[in-house]
């Protein structure tokens, strides 16, 4: 196992100062984007999110050492790797707010829609992967989960597959501590979650989450092995989120306030400021024109979701079945007769 | 007495039962430190310990196996499954052990523990939070199926299925946990298995429902007096035993009858309702006896979930249908 977290953030010359920016934009973004969001549900605007606040620097890192085609099989807190990846932001807005079209990836975008039972998504990853290896293509596919989910028995058959199959997948963990309300230390008795890697004979990784570019080089070192036929991976990004599980949950009943505080000081975003103050090329003219141009686009998005058309009545049906079978179709009729074809109850 | 809504009920239920019996233990994700997600559990573990209210890893199977082996050793547990929805990953321990434990031990051994899983749809929760699958487990030999819709039925229902020798699984409607309060008795009381309740009496036709859609069809019986039509409301409480001699009994009375639940209507328990009846009671049959369910669709995103399940409108319309045969 490799074990990346205790050494100095990771050497800045791999990338280019202006891909250093374009990452800084894109987790201010990221950051926006959620505290919108968060904003959207308290006013009863979107339904229960999962904000990810903490976790730019991993999500973003990890979308930026991906190529464009290559698949995500993400839960529901990856919005900021989705975003970087190409999955257009008022769809996440419309997922949230409980709408079908919130699923629904633009084609050339590849992003499986969001798993919600926790771990589920990993043996598709693994599936996924296989597909592209008897294809022959130079394709990696990543399966997001936290650390909560390596306790579920699909994560043991996942990452087994993938080992005895040497798929070209990468699993991407944001171990923020938490499983809702349940520390690592009761979700397990090893001491990371890198390490269970070895038991599948599958190479584990160990990195700072909250070091953009620490991240970046372990996903693309992972991804590159990949793709020459090296095997998978078991990414673990050692992470925090800031705020509570859910806007449904309060995580001030489990944690310490000291304990936010302290993570709060090790931000990924902060650190990545501080290296561009250092080289020169950030001033205080640049970071508000980031928030500014980061504030047109979320609120553009959130304008989008919310002039949305009235959900189509038919999309209860429409896609349950490839052939809807008769009883379904009447079934629809009765819906229309009674609801009709759209505009909310 | 004390006016509680349906989830503070069933805190008291576990509260009670805890006290009174050393081996009752509640096991579940975020059971503990937080109270659970819909705070079912709240204060039990500072009163209990963390040896009795026990934040376990995020592993259904994980769950529902050990309690297997703790119930079989001689304890009481209550796991907690967040959603129904998520009970998918332990439907193997659930049907392939703790179904059959009593069985396959030819009685030597016994599984008694009471699943709790909070089911059904209407609060806007994020995707499969709000499935409604009790069929699958009314369909497997060896379970006992709950399924309270009021705060009095649901104390007294769980601390029944607490002495109860067979495993229970206790599907508790979300929908209504905060709905409304009512007068619960405190200490010790039993609603009995297997019991089903005439909530109103009526003459026309007899309405079957449980757990969330109970008050749903209430309104429907509202809307149908309106049209003349006396319906009885029949709250089946218990799935698995049904209460054969409490449904037939309604039937003969009205000589129609209404299924209604949530969940998909094909092979939903209602079909099971439909054939207990011509079994029992066709000669007293003046139409053919009618289901409202789910549309036959997995359960939507929430924008959609209101038109999914079964409102007042769709049930009135169902009654209206067996009423106008
Ligand atoms: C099978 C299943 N069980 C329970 C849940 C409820 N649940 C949603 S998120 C969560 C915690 C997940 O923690 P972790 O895997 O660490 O990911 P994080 O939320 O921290 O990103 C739980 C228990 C679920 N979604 N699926």
């Amino acid at each position: 196992m490799m074990n990346r977290i205790d050494q100095e953030q990771a050497d800045a010359n791999t990338v280019s100062t202006d891909q250093l920016i374009d990452m800084y934009r894109w987790m201010i973004t990221v950051r926006h984007f959620d505290r919108r969001a968060v904003h959207l549900q308290r006013s009863g605007r979107i339904g229960t999110y999962a904000p990810l606040e903490g976790q730019e620097a991993a999500q973003v890192g990890c979308g930026f050492a991906l190529e464009k085609r290559d698949w995500l099989f993400p839960t529901y807190r990856e919005h900021g790797v989705s975003m970087v990846h190409g999955l257009p932001m008022a769809t996440i807005f419309l997922y949230w707010n409980g709408r079908p079209e919130g699923c629904i990836s633009p084609r050339g975008v590849n992003i499986f829609p969001i798993a919600v039972p926790i771990a589920t998504q990993l043996p598709h990853a693994v599936g996924a992967a296989w597909a592209s290896k008897l294809r022959g293509e130079d394709t990696v596919t990543v399966g997001f989960l936290g650390d909560g989910a390596t306790s579920e028995g699909d994560f043991h058959e996942a990452m087994n597959f993938a080992g005895v199959f040497k798929l070209p997948v990468l699993f991407f963990c944001q171990n923020n501590g938490y499983a809702i309300s349940v520390p690592l230390a009761k979700q397990t008795a090893t001491e990371t979650i890198a390490e269970k890697a070895a038991a599948y004979g599958v190479e584990g990784i160990r990195v700072d989450g909250n070091d953009v570019l620490a991240v970046y080089e372990a996903v693309k070192w992972a991804a590159d092995k990949a793709r020459s036929g090296g095997g998978p991976t078991l990414i673990e990004a050692v992470t925090y989120r800031f705020g509570s599980h859910t806007t449904a949950d309060d995580h001030t009943r489990y944690r310490a306030s000291d304990e936010v505080e302290a993570w709060r000081e090790k931000d990924g975003i902060e650190r990545l400021r501080r290296t561009l103050v250092e080289r020169g090329v950030w001033s205080d003219e640049l970071e508000s024109d980031a928030w500014e141009r980061a504030d047109r686009t979320v609120q553009r998005a959130i304008d989008e979701m919310l002039s949305a058309p009235p959900v189509d009545h038919n999309r209860l049906f429409d896609y349950a079945y490839a052939k809807l079978p008769q009883q379904l179709q009447d079934q629809r009729e009765e819906m229309r007769t009674l609801y009709g074809d759209g505009g909310g109850k | 007495m004390a006016r509680l809504n349906l989830i503070q009920a069933i805190t008291d239920g576990l509260r009670v039962a805890m006290r009174e019996d050393e081996r009752v233990l509640v096991l579940g994700e975020d059971v503990g430190v937080n109270g659970g997600v819909f705070r079912a559990t709240e204060g039990l573990q500072a009163e209990f310990g963390s040896e009795r209210v026990v934040d376990t890893p995020l592993a259904e199977a994980g769950i529902i196996g050990a309690s297997v082996g703790l119930a079989v050793q001689g304890m009481r547990p209550v796991p907690e499954l967040q959603f129904a929805g998520f009970i998918y990953p332990a439907v193997e321990q659930i049907v392939c052990h703790v179904s059959r434990v009593r069985m396959r031990s030819q009685g030597r051994f016994s599984c008694p523990m009471v699943i709790r899983a909070p089911y059904g749809g209407g609060i806007r929760a994020p995707e499969l939070h709000g499935d409604s699958p009790e069929a699958f487990f009314v369909h497997q030999p060896g379970l006992q199926v709950v399924c309270p819709s009021s705060p009095y039925d649901a104390k007294g229902l769980l601390l029944a299925a607490l002495e109860a020798d067979d495993p229970v699984i206790f599907f508790e409607p979300m929908r209504i946990y905060r709905a409304f309060k009512e007068e619960v008795p405190d200490g010790h009381y039993t609603v009995p298995i297997g019991q089903a309740k005439v909530v109103r009496a009526g003459t026309h036709l007899s309405l079957f429902a449980w757990g969330t859609m109970l008050r749903v069809s209430l309104e429907a019986a509202e809307l149908a007096k309106q049209q003349g039509w006396e319906v009885e409301v029949v709250d089946l409480r218990t799935l698995s035993p049904l209460d054969r001699d409490t449904i037939l009994a309604s039937v003969e009375k009205t000589g129609r009858a209404l299924v209604v639940h949530e969940a998909p209507k094909t092979a939903g328990l209602g079909a099971e309702i439909v054939a207990l009846i011509n079994e029992g009671a066709l000669l007293s049959l003046e139409a053919p006896v009618g289901r409202v369910g789910g549309y036959d669709v997995p359960q939507p995103l929430f924008a959609l979930e209101d038109l999914h399940a079964p409102d007042a409108l769709r049930i009135m319309h169902g009654i209206a249908n067996v009423m106008n045969f």
